[in-house]
C-alpha cells in the first residue's frame, strides 16, 4: 500500500514537471506526451494560451485517471468520481445563483443537500429516532402535523422534519415562533429550510399549496417547561391551526414525540437574565451552564416519533372555521389524542436512553 | 370627445416612457405631461402632446385639467426621490402635498373619469413579524413609520378618500414591487450598480422585481378602458413571478457581497445619503434586511395581466445591461468546471470511463 502510494506520488511529481517544461519550451503540445483518456486543455482556455496552471491541472488529471485513480477509488470508495462530480455541480449552481426558491424563501436543493444531510446523522445515530405511523402522512396534498413541543431547543421540530422527509418523502414546512425571524442568522436559515412565521395567513397559504405544514401549538410554554412537567401538554395556543386546516380542508395528523423532553432536563430558569436578553427563558440544567459549552450538548436519549390517525376536516363546510365551539372541540380532540398517545408510549418505553 | 390623458411625473424615466406609449394608443386625443422639468429625451408618438412645466404642489394643476378637458389622470409623481433635490422634506412635500393638490383639482373636474396612481409594495412595510406573502387586502403588522413608504401609505389614504367622494371616477392603484430595468432610476437599481454589495449580516431577504416594460404596460392597461372580462379599478400588486434572495441576485449579477452588522450598514447608508453618493433610505435598508413578497393573483386574474418578465428575467436584463461584475457567474462556473476537469470528474468523462 505504502509503496504503491509512494510510486504514485513519484509519478505525479514527474507528470507535473514534464508538461511545465514542455510548455516553456514549445507552445505546441506534443501529441506523444498527451496520454489517451486525458482531456486536452483546448476545451478550456483555447490552444493559443497554454498556461502553466493548465498544464499542472492536466497532469494532475492524468495522474488521477491513471495510477492515482485506483488509489483514490480505494481511499474514497467506489463511485467517488460520481460524488465529486455531483458535489462540483452543486457548488457551481450555488456559486452562480442558479437555483430556485419559493415565495416563502424555501431552498429545496440546499435543504436536501446540506441541512438534511447534517441533521440526518443526529437523528439516526445520536437520538436513534424511531418513526411510527408514517403511512398516516399523505403522499400528496396538504396536511397539518400537530406535535408536542419540548426540549429547550426546537430539536424535536428539526428531527420531525428529517423523519417526514426520510419516511414519507415530503418536505415539512414548519411554522416557527417570531423570535426565530428576529434573530440574525436564525431567520435566514429557517426560511431557507422551508419554515415560516406562525400566522394564519402563512399557514393557510402553505396548506392550500398542498404542503405538509408542521405546527407546535404549545410554543414557548411547551418547549421551555420545567423537567417536572415533562410530557404534560400545555395549552394549545388559541387553536388557530385548526381553523387554518378547516379552511384549507386538509387532514390534521397528530404527532407525539417521546425522548425530546429529556435531552435538556430544565431544572431552573434564569428569569432575570432571560428578561435582560429578551428571551422567553434561559434554561438551567444539571450540566448547563456549569460545564460551559459542553453542558449545551443534548443527552443522547432514545426518541420515538409517532404519527397518529389523521383527523379529517373535509367533511366540515368552510364556514365551520368561524364556529368557535367547533374550533375548541377539534383543538381538544387533537390535544387529547397527542396526550394519550404520549402516555401510552411512555408506558411502553423501556428506558430513557435505549 | 376622446381621451385626454394627464401624466404627472413625466420628467422621470417611467413617466416619459409611459407618455410615449400612451400617445400611440387608439382613442387618445391628447397627452398632457406635467412635471417641474421636461423629460431629458423627446417623447414620440402619434397623438398630440403638450408639456406643462408646473409643480403639482401648486393649484395651477387644476387650471391645466380644466383647460384641456382631461379625462384620465395618471399620477406617477410618487417617488423616493425628486428631480434635482435630495432633501427628504421636499420629496415628502411632492409626494403627499402634491397628491392632495392633484386630487383636489381632479375632484372639481367633472371631465375626469379615470385615475391611476402609482404606489409601491413598500406600503406593506418590511418586518420580521409579517406574513411571508402579502395580499392586497392584508394590513401590515407594523405600518411604515417614515420615508417613502409612509408617503405611499398616506397617498393611498387620500386616494381612498377621493374615491369615496367621487364614486363615478374609476380609481386604479398599482402597487409596484421594485422596478428594475436597464435605464430605470429606482433606488434598488442604483444599489445593484454598486461594484460590491453591502448586505446585512445574518439576513437574506426575499425580493421581487418588476421589469420596467411590465410597469409601463400595466400602467397602459390601467389608463385605458378595461378589456372584456377584466377590471382595472381597485388596488393591485404588480410584481414579476418568482422570488429571489438577495444573495442569489448578487451572485447572478456577479457582485461580491459584504455582510455587515445592521448598525454598520445603517451608518454607511446614512453617510452615503448625506454625501449624496447614493440614496439609500432606512426603509430601503429594512427591505434589504427582511425582504418582502406580494401575491399577484389579483393582477393575473382580475386585472388580466401576467408580467412578461419574471423576477429572474428582470434581474437578468439588468445584469446584461450592467455588464459583468467583479465575479461574473460565467467565470465562477469556469473555475468549478476546471476543477472538475482536473479531477476528471465531469459527467462526460465518467460516462466514458464507465461506458
Amino acid at each position: 500500500m505504502s509503496s504503491a502510494r509512494e510510486q504514485a506520488w513519484r509519478e505525479e511529481r514527474e507528470a507535473k514537471v514534464i508538461p511545465i517544461t514542455k510548455h516553456r519550451g514549445a507552445t505546441v503540445p506534443h501529441p506523444a506526451e498527451a496520454p489517451e483518456g486525458s482531456e486536452a486543455p483546448e476545451g478550456s482556455a483555447g490552444p493559443a494560451t497554454p498556461h502553466a496552471a493548465e498544464a499542472v491541472a492536466q497532469a494532475v488529471g492524468n495522474a488521477l485517471s491513471g495510477p492515482l485513480g485506483g488509489i483514490a477509488g480505494r481511499l474514497l470508495g467506489n463511485g467517488w468520481e460520481q460524488r465529486a462530480a455531483n458535489g462540483l455541480a452543486f457548488l457551481r449552481r450555488r456559486l452562480t445563483g442558479d437555483y430556485e426558491i419559493d415565495e416563502f424563501g424555501f431552498d429545496q436543493e440546499l435543504t436536501e443537500q446540506v441541512f438534511l444531510s447534517l441533521m440526518r446523522p443526529i437523528a439516526d445515530r445520536y437520538f436513534r429516532v424511531e418513526v411510527r405511523g408514517a403511512e398516516h402522512l399523505p403522499a400528496e396534498g396538504g396536511a397539518l402535523v400537530v406535535a408536542n413541543h419540548s426540549g429547550v431547543l426546537p430539536l424535536d421540530a428539526l428531527m420531525t422534519q428529517v423523519a417526514i422527509h426520510d419516511h414519507a418523502g415530503r418536505h415539512l414546512r414548519m411554522l416557527a415562533a417570531d423570535l426565530v425571524f428576529v434573530l440574525p442568522g436564525a431567520g435566514e436559515l429557517a426560511r431557507k429550510a422551508g419554515h415560516t412565521l406562525a400566522c394564519n395567513e402563512d399557514a393557510q397559504r402553505l396548506l392550500e399549496n398542498g404542503e405538509i405544514v408542521g405546527v407546535w401549538p404549545e410554543g414557548f410554554k411547551g418547549i421551555g417547561k420545567p423537567f417536572a412537567d415533562r410530557y404534560k401538554l400545555q395549552r394549545f395556543g388559541r387553536g388557530g391551526f385548526v381553523s387554518s386546516a378547516l379552511r384549507a380542508g386538509v387532514p390534521i395528523v397528530p404527532c407525539s414525540i417521546v425522548g425530546a423532553e429529556e435531552i435538556y432536563p430544565m431544572i431552573g430558569n434564569a428569569k432575570t437574565l432571560a428578561r435582560l436578553l429578551g428571551l422567553p427563558y434561559v434554561p438551567i440544567t444539571p450540566t448547563f451552564p456549569w460545564l460551559g459549552p459542553l453542558g449545551a450538548l443534548p443527552l443522547p436519549t432514545k426518541w420515538v416519533i409517532q404519527f397518529g390517525e389523521p383527523i379529517h376536516t373535509d367533511a366540515y363546510p368552510p364556514e365551520a372555521a368561524d364556529d368557535p365551539m367547533l374550533m375548541f372541540n377539534l383543538t381538544d380532540q387533537v390535544r387529547e389524542t397527542v396526550q394519550h398517545t404520549l402516555y401510552r408510549m411512555l408506558v411502553q418505553r423501556r428506558s430513557v436512553f435505549f | 370627445m376622446g381621451n385626454v390623458v394627464l401624466v404627472t411625473g413625466v420628467g422621470r424615466h417611467l413617466g416619459s416612457r409611459f407618455a410615449q406609449v400612451i400617445r400611440d394608443q387608439p382613442g387618445v386625443d391628447l397627452v398632457v405631461g406635467v412635471d417641474v422639468q421636461p423629460p431629458s429625451r423627446p417623447i414620440g408618438g402619434a397623438a398630440p402632446y403638450t408639456f406643462v412645466g408646473a409643480d403639482i404642489r401648486r393649484p395651477v394643476v387644476a387650471r391645466v385639467i380644466a383647460d384641456h378637458g382631461v379625462t384620465t389622470v395618471v399620477h406617477l409623481n410618487v417617488s423616493t426621490t425628486t428631480l434635482g433635490s435630495t432633501s427628504r422634506g421636499a420629496v415628502k412635500e411632492t409626494n403627499v402635498i402634491g397628491t392632495m393638490q392633484l386630487l383636489a383639482a381632479v375632484q372639481k373636474a367633472p371631465s375626469v373619469r379615470r385615475l391611476v396612481v402609482k404606489s409601491t409594495t413598500s406600503v406593506y412595510g418590511s418586518a420580521p413579524r409579517d406574513p411571508a406573502v402579502f395580499q392586497e387586502r392584508m394590513q401590515p403588522k407594523v405600518l411604515p413609520t417614515g420615508g417613502f413608504a409612509k408617503d405611499a401609505v398616506e397617498v393611498e389614504g387620500y386616494v381612498r378618500g377621493f374615491s369615496r367622494r367621487r364614486p363615478d371616477v374609476a380609481v386604479g392603484v398599482l402597487r409596484f414591487a421594485n422596478i428594475l430595468g436597464p435605464d430605470a432610476d429606482t433606488p434598488l437599481n442604483e444599489y445593484f450598480a454598486l461594484p460590491v454589495l453591502p448586505t446585512v449580516l445574518g439576513f437574506d431577504p426575499r425580493l421581487q422585481f418588476v421589469h420596467e416594460d411590465d410597469a409601463v404596460e400595466t400602467l397602459r392597461l390601467a389608463a385605458l378602458d378595461p378589456r372584456r372580462g377584466t377590471t382595472n379599478s381597485g388596488t393591485f400588486n404588480v410584481a414579476g413571478d418568482g422570488v429571489m434572495l438577495l444573495s442569489q441576485a448578487a451572485r447572478r449579477l456577479g457582485k461580491p457581497t459584504v455582510p455587515m452588522l445592521l448598525q454598520a450598514v445603517s451608518f454607511m447608508a446614512g453617510l452615503a445619503r448625506r454625501t449624496g453618493v447614493l440614496d439609500f433610505s432606512p426603509e430601503q435598508l429594512r427591505l434589504l434586511t427582511h425582504g418582502r413578497v406580494v401575491d399577484t393573483t389579483q393582477l393575473r386574474e382580475t386585472f388580466g395581466y401576467t408580467p412578461a418578465y419574471t423576477t429572474e428575467q428582470a434581474l437578468a436584463c439588468l445584469a446584461a445591461a450592467q455588464g459583468p461584475g467583479l465575479l461574473p457567474p460565467a467565470r465562477v462556473a469556469a473555475w468549478t468546471d476546471r476543477v472538475a476537469r482536473t479531477l476528471q470528474v465531469t459527467p462526460e468523462t465518467i460516462e466514458r470511463t464507465q461506458g
